[in-house]
Order: structure tokens, then C-alpha cells, then sequence
């Protein structure tokens, strides 16, 4: 059999093990194509931070034994897989795209990776991002901004940057990221590939490095709905680690392909001036396109949303101040001495080990939660918060699911949006809602427009109520198979390969 | 940038243990503030009645038995340190009162 597998740019993570599982390939074959690939491309997007090549080919080989062995194989079965590096895999890396946790090895495997490597996926490598999530383009990176496969000259989006760049070059078929405000969904709407959130606490965050708890969520990149269905399925439910996972078992993949009679709301609020005109285009078609399979497309007002965005950052900001405080050089990272005393030395230590961003975001933070300025702000942010919330529960009396942008634009360029943090804030618009909401939401590929003489993809969003993951995956499968735009690959993905 | 306003970064500052220096100030108190501004049209919202909402998972008090049980082997959790004195992380003595 051949050394190498030559459809592996081509197929999803189902395909893929399928595949291995009928002997077309083996685990190592595919490994050593992937490794190959990401030895060729990565250096165009900067997508890994690490990539963990022994070790992955150590486990290729105990699964090729372990097929041959007879032994039932895992869902994942030879998939190989990238992590966003707030992730806790024991002994590898994890800064967090930071240099305060610059040489960590984390003691522990968060429960989501555990499970994924219990069904046989293949780690790779650690993806860069957006320093402790916090970022919409990769560029808040302390040590490397991704690209994006379908322009290089622009972002990939963020704060999974490299999780969604290493997908969309089909290095791996399937990356976690993190969506704290939208972190997964905008890379995968610029990226042009499937990125999905699902409703908070259906996945653990023990192993997750905490930016704002009420918000985190475990997320996985794919270039197939079925393929987020799958991991998802892996990763999903109960875990005695999370108080915050709720009690449940995994989800479920609703097996109709039908959205006939399905109602779906278009929030008369997300299509503003402030939404690019050919992304418009774009979303409008995909919802007619929804429409010709048998939904229902209704308007509904979610009328709080202008007010997401500051809602977001002062309780987003005032979680991470607090998640951000054990950063003080005693237990872990590099550490600045400052002037020798304790407190010289934590504040020295943060000063030096933290960016700009974050810097500003534990600032924001602080405040907010503040004696005097806890209740104007952060208490109120709360409510507005609930307010938010219950726009979207009052939509969901009527209708099933709720379609909408993505990202207000198309991937920006690299170094537009840098000096301007309000701005780039912008950029989460329309994905920090549901984060508040803790609401499932996915983005799905529904078609390109064309700048610059480079085709940049759009994303459609998916918006379900609480607990409603397999409704809007069902939806987003159903759309991906009828339009099919999430079957062009990026042309950097295509170089070298066999067409 | 108004003196009161670099004055309320460099106290926040503090609260936070984050060293800022001269240099900086001005460019992330003008930020701060203007971040702040952005934001102010939530200030404006009527929430008379409101519950606050922490987070969406309807969790609340999730308990375990208390049995204790292995947890984190000392040398595991010490590996990461950047000072270490035996089983201790080692930190700079604190001087007088001021911890």
C-alpha cells in the first residue's frame, strides 16, 4: 500500500476514517501525509506553533497495530487533529498565544482532548491564536499571527486563528478552537469552513484555559457539518470536573435531512449599514436557498442587540480580570523580578508577560468590578445580559431556529484594524450575542464575494434555543448539502497536491 | 488625557497588580477612555425589575461527596514553577507589613 494517502486534502474526518477503516489506507499513511503538508504549507500561514511529529507518529503506529489486532477502532480512528493552545494536553505546550505562559506543560489532559484520543484521533500540533482569546484576528499573538489559506495578506480572523487556518489549507480536517464571543464562528466564516458553538455547558471546560467562564466554549472546526456532529458526539456531555457542564449525555445526531416546515427568524437588526453590502447578497441567497428546501423564512427584532457589544466586553472583561490573576510568575511562566519584593515582582511579571490587549481587557475589567463602579457597570451588564437573552427567547416562541451574518465583513487585512480596539471589537457583533445568551450557534460556508481579484468566503449563522444543537446542526448539514460551497478548497490547499 | 482619568488607570492598575509606566499611560488611558465612552449607551437602558443573568447554564449549587481522593502529585505540580525550594514554591520575602 502506498506511503502516502493522496485524497487526503479532499476528505472530511468521516471520509478519512472510513477509509482507514476499510484498509483503502492506514493510520500511519495518512499521518505522514498530513505531516507532509503541514511541513510544505504551514510556513505560507503560520498556523501550528508546535507540531508534535514523534509523538503523533508513535500513536499512528500503535493504531496501525491496533487495527491489524482486530480490536474495535475508535470514532476518530487515524484522524489527525490540531488544538487551539489553551488547551491542556499533559507535557505539551499550552502559552495561550502568551509569553507569561511561555514554556507551560500543563500536568493534566483536559476531558475534551481525553476523549477524543480515547476514540483514536492523532494530535499534530498546537495552534497559534489570539494572546488568552482575546482577539478577532490572530494578531494579538505574542508570538505569531496566522494567515488566512484564501488571501495570505489577510486574517484568518480570531481568536482561533491557527485552528481555522490549518483546516481551511486541509492540514487537518478537524481543529478545536475556543468561542468566547464568537472566536470560532468569525474564523470560520473568513476561513470558509464550518465552525460551531454549541450551547453553554454541553461541553466541559476542564483542560480549557479560563478567559471568561460564563462564556467559553469548547469548539470544533471541520470542512463537513457531519464531521461536527461526529466530534461533537465525542466531546459532548457530562463531566464531574466542570461544575459548569451540565449533567448531561453526549449529543445526539438528528438523522433527517429535511428542514421542511422549520421557521427561521432573520433578525431585521443584523442586516444594518454597518453589514457589507456583498455579504448581504450572500446571506440573502443562502436563506432563499433554505427556503427552496421547504423552511420558513420570518422576521423578528432581537431589539437589545446594539447593545451586545459593550455588554459583552464589560462582563467578558470583568471575568477575565479575574481569571487572568493568577498570572504573578509564582506557580508558572517566566517570571520578572521587578524590585525584589513580592508585589514588585507580580506586577513586573505581569507587565512584562501580558500584551497590549490583554492588558487593556484586565484593566477594563478591573474596574468595572471596581467598589463604586461594580454596579453601574458590571451588575447592569448583567441585566442587560438577561435582556439579551430574553429577546432570543421570545424569537424562539416562534420561530425554530434564527439565520443571520456571521462577521459584518470578509476576512480584513493584516495590520488593518490593529490600532483601533474598538473597531476591531466591531468585528463580534454578531457573534457576541449568543455568547451571552449561551445559545448553539454554527457557521457554515454559503459563498464568496470577490476582492481584490481573490475570492473571500462568507459564513451563514445558524442560531438555535438553549439545548438545540442537533436542530441547527440538522439546518447547517441540510444548507451545506444543497449549496455545496463548502467543497471548494482554498487554492493554497490545492498547491502540490493532486487535483 | 486628563489627569483624572490617567489617574483612575493608574489606580485600576494597581487593583490589578499590573505595572504600567510612564511611557504607556497615555496611550492606555486615551484608549480606556475611549472604550468607556463607547459603551456608554448600556448606562442609559431602563433594567428597573432585571435579573441579573451570571451565566446560561441553570446550574446552581453542584455538589460532590465529600470523599477525599488523589490529586495532583507534588512534583507535577511544582514542574512549571520558576523558583522552587523543595516542596515549596519560592517566592521574595515579604518586607515588613506589606505583603
Amino acid at each position: 500500500m502506498s506511503s502516502r494517502f493522496a485524497d487526503y486534502h479532499r476528505l472530511d474526518a468521516v471520509a478519512l476514517r472510513d477509509a482507514i477503516v476499510a484498509k483503502r489506507t492506514t493510520p500511519t499513511a495518512v499521518l505522514e501525509t498530513a505531516l507532509e503538508r503541514i511541513a510544505a504549507l504551514d510556513p505560507k500561514i503560520n498556523a501550528f506553533f508546535v507540531v508534535l511529529a514523534d509523538r503523533a507518529r508513535a500513536r499512528a503506529k500503535e493504531l496501525d497495530a491496533k487495527q491489524a489486532s482486530g480490536a474495535p477502532l475508535g470514532a476518530l480512528f487515524g484522524v489527525p487533529i490540531a488544538l487551539k493552545s489553551n488547551m491542556c494536553l499533559e507535557g505539551v505546550e499550552a502559552n495561550c498565544g502568551s509569553k507569561i505562559l511561555a514554556g507551560y506543560r500543563p500536568p493534566y489532559t483536559a476531558t475534551f482532548v481525553q476523549r477524543l484520543l480515547d476514540e483514536d484521533a492523532i494530535v499534530v500540533g498546537m495552534t497559534h491564536m489570539d494572546e488568552f482569546a482575546m482577539g478577532s484576528s490572530g494578531e494579538n499573538s505574542a508570538y505569531c499571527a496566522a494567515k488566512n489559506p484564501w488571501d495570505t495578506t489577510r486574517t484568518p480572523g480570531g481568536s482561533s486563528s491557527g485552528s481555522a487556518a490549518a483546516v481551511a489549507a486541509a492540514l487537518v480536517p478537524i481543529a478545536l478552537g475556543s468561542d468566547t464571543g464568537g472566536s470560532v464562528r468569525q474564523p470560520a466564516a473568513l476561513c470558509g469552513i464550518v465552525g460551531y458553538k454549541p450551547t453553554y455547558g454541553r461541553v466541559t471546560r476542564y483542560g480549557l484555559v479560563a478567559f471568561g467562564s460564563s462564556l467559553d466554549q469548547v469548539s470544533p472546526f471541520a470542512r463537513s457539518v457531519r464531521d461536527i456532529e461526529l466530534v461533537l458526539g465525542v466531546i459532548s456531555g457530562g463531566d464531574e470536573h466542570d461544575s459548569t457542564c451540565l449533567p448531561l449525555a453526549p449529543t445526539a445526531i438528528e438523522n433527517s435531512n429535511d428542514v421542511r416546515g422549520l421557521r427561521i427568524g432573520v433578525p431585521k437588526e443584523y442586516f444594518s449599514p454597518s453589514l457589507a453590502a456583498d455579504v448581504r447578497a450572500k446571506i440573502e441567497t443562502a436563506i432563499a436557498k433554505l427556503e427552496s428546501l421547504g423552511a420558513q423564512a420570518v422576521p423578528v427584532s432581537l431589539p437589545h442587540s446594539e447593545h451586545a457589544i459593550p455588554t459583552y466586553y464589560v462582563v467578558a472583561t470583568a471575568e477575565a480580570s479575574s481569571n487572568l490573576a493568577r498570572y504573578d510568575g509564582i506557580r508558572y511562566g517566566p517570571r520578572s523580578n521587578g524590585d525584589g519584593s513580592l508585589q514588585g515582582m507580580i506586577a513586573a511579571t505581569r507587565h512584562d508577560g501580558f500584551g497590549a490587549e490583554v492588558k487593556r481587557r484586565i484593566l477594563l475589567g478591573t474596574y468595572v468590578l471596581s467598589s463604586g463602579y461594580y454596579d453601574a457597570w458590571y451588575k447592569r451588564a448583567l441585566k442587560v445580559r438577561r435582556l439579551i437573552r430574553n429577546d432570543f427567547d421570545a424569537a424562539f416562541k416562534d420561530v425554530d431556529l434564527i439565520a443571520c451574518p456571521t462577521s459584518p465583513t470578509t476576512a480584513f487585512k493584516l495590520g488593518e484594524k490593529v490600532d483601533d480596539p474598538v473597531a476591531m471589537y466591531l468585528s463580534d457583533v454578531m457573534t457576541v450575542p449568543t455568547s451571552l445568551a449561551g445559545l448553539p450557534a454554527i457557521s457554515v460556508p454559503c459563498g464568496f464575494v470577490t476582492s481584490g481579484g481573490r475570492e473571500l468566503p462568507v459564513g451563514l449563522q445558524l442560531i438555535g434555543p438553549s439545548l438545540a444543537d442537533g436542530r441547527v446542526l440538522r439546518a447547517a448539514r441540510v444548507f451545506e448539502t444543497a449549496s455545496r460551497e463548502h467543497q471548494k478548497l482554498a487554492p493554497l490547499a490545492l498547491e502540490g497536491a493532486s487535483r | 488625557m486628563s489627569k483624572s482619568e490617567t489617574e483612575t488607570v493608574r489606580k485600576t492598575a494597581e487593583l490589578a497588580r499590573l505595572a504600567l509606566n510612564e511611557a504607556e499611560m497615555p496611550k492606555f488611558a486615551a484608549q480606556f477612555a475611549r472604550i468607556l465612552d463607547a459603551f456608554q449607551a448600556i448606562s442609559k437602558l431602563d433594567v428597573e425589575g432585571v435579573e441579573p443573568m451570571t451565566g446560561a447554564a441553570d446550574l446552581t449549587d453542584v455538589m460532590r461527596e465529600d470523599r477525599p481522593k488523589p490529586s495532583l502529585e507534588r512534583d507535577a505540580a511544582l514542574a512549571n514553577a520558576p523558583s522552587r525550594a523543595g516542596d515549596y514554591y519560592s517566592v521574595p520575602k515579604t518586607i515588613g507589613g506589606d505583603a
